[in-house]
């Protein structure tokens, strides 16, 4: 059972990093919001440092929903959806392979680079570990969760924005966990309710996303 | 009349034509009774006369989070049993639904004036109510963006029912987040916190809502079900004109 899911996980980071798969957009659509930040707030420099663990988890949040679009539809354009439903293992691990790919190309990267753009916004170093960490434990919850509203929009043209503001209200749970994680952390308070928190609505996204995404999927198909 | 009856389009049709104008007397009965309890119940000591917003702004409340559920259950009768008036009806409460969750947001903004300064402040009760509208826009988003309406009501049904599992998560971390609403004060264990003055015309008022709510939906339904009619005319006729 784990040969064909393990087959997914590599042909999907493959088609990702390999031209055309567009894993780095999500990148560079984060070091675009936190560049923009200081524009709009104005160059003070203490400012941009206290609001930027903040800025931080708002650029991986919208980079992470905007990502969501391609992850179903591109199978459903050239036909290999088709065959993913006749993959020898339930349709609901092929959605949560499919998941665990999508986060190693585009959520995990946005966790490597959040401390190096942090440095960007003057974040102190303790703010730092408490943002990457909480990161961490938080972008597999909207890669999860966004598997959802991913396989809703699967057959819609142009459904870039439209599977972000589908997923977005029912997202608001892990910002604020997360960001809540991060400050408490910050302040020196007890961190380890909000990220035990960020940590129980992963594992509860891990099991509802992909159940969900292949009722929706299955549900699309005929 | 057992509810598998109701399935036949034809006599849920016939229902309809008798229940929407009972229930939308019922609903002009009660409001009007609500109102007029409303106006002569007394002032609260505290909030004044502006208590009286009360009774259009909490079951506005009810009725938008009652009407999540009503599609929740309407959408596992479309993914267990493929039945289209389940489609239909979920089709018909979705704005509704926006519209009281929209109607709740509007008084509690003009309540909210008066009592803490301010039309809106970022509190735990308020976000949470204007997550369910952006919720129910979403949803309703969904309909209008699929053409094929069976589709589109699988792919609400999905949405739907991820919203229904995620609204309590929604809820407690948006209280663990900051909070200055009172707590609920109707529906508590050890009974309610307010007056019988005052919770008299509240009941009366959540009942004329729920029957204009009533009286809505299905003049709604109706409508999809005749709508529908009309469409498959249509592709009916142009499939004979072709030919």
């Amino acid at each position: 059972m784990i040969a064909p899911l393990a087959a997914i996980v590599k042909r999907d980071l493959l088609l990702a990093v390999r031209a055309g798969g567009g894993a780095g957009v999500g990148l560079m659509f984060f070091l675009a919001v936190v560049v923009v930040v200081p524009f709009a707030v104005g160059p003070d420099i203490p400012l941009i440092a206290r609001v930027g663990p903040a800025v931080l988890w708002l650029g991986a949040f919208l980079a992470s929903l905007l990502g969501l679009d391609g992850l179903f539809s591109a199978d459903h354009e050239d036909g290999s959806l088709d065959l993913l439903f006749l993959a020898p293992v339930p349709l609901e691990l092929v959605a949560a392979a499919k998941g665990l790919a999508h986060w190693l190309a585009t959520g995990l990267p946005l966790v490597v680079l959040a401390p190096l753009l942090g440095l960007l916004l003057g974040v102190e170093p303790r703010a730092l570990g408490a943002v990457t960490l909480s990161l961490l434990v938080g972008t597999p919850a909207l890669t999860f969760l966004g598997l959802v509203g991913a396989a809703i929009a699967v057959a819609l043209p142009r459904s870039g924005l439209f599977v972000a503001v589908l997923t977005l209200p029912l997202a608001i749970p892990i910002l604020i966990f997360g960001v809540g994680a991060t400050s408490a952390a910050i302040a020196g308070e007890a961190a380890a309710a909000p990220f035990k928190f960020a940590l129980s609505l992963t594992l509860f996204f891990l099991v509802l996303g992909p159940a969900a995404a292949a009722a929706a999927l299955r549900h699309a198909r005929d | 009349m057992p509810i598998r009856d109701l399935a036949n389009p034809h006599r849920f049709l016939a229902l309809a034509r008798a229940l929407v104008p009972a229930f939308a007397i019922l609903a002009a009965l009660l409001l009007g009774l609500g109102l007029v309890l409303g106006f002569r119940a007394p002032a609260d000591y505290q909030q004044g006369e502006t208590v009286r917003i009360m009774y259009v702004h909490v079951p506005a409340a009810w009725i938008a989070l009652g009407t999540w559920v009503l599609m929740a259950a309407s959408a596992l009768g479309t993914l267990v049993w493929r039945h289209p008036l389940a489609d239909v009806s979920a089709k018909a409460a979705a704005p509704i639904g926006a519209a009281f969750c929209l109607l709740c947001l509007v008084t509690g903004a003009l309540w909210g004036r008066p009592m803490w300064g301010a039309y809106w402040v970022w509190d735990a009760r308020l976000t949470s109510v204007l997550v369910l509208f952006l919720l129910y826009l979403g949803v309703l988003a969904l309909w209008r963006a699929i053409d094929d309406p069976d589709r589109a009501a699988r792919a609400a049904a999905v949405l739907t029912l991820v919203g229904l599992v995620n609204i309590p998560i929604i809820k407690f971390s948006v209280d663990w987040w900051s909070t200055l609403h009172q707590p609920a004060s109707v529906f508590r264990l050890g009974g309610s916190t307010i007056h019988p003055a005052l919770l008299t015309p509240l009941l009366v008022m959540a009942l004329g809502f729920a029957a204009l709510f009533l009286a809505l939906y299905l003049a709604a339904m109706r409508n999809e079900i005749l709508r529908r009619r009309v469409r498959t005319a249509h592709i009916l006729a142009a499939a004979r004109a072709e030919r």
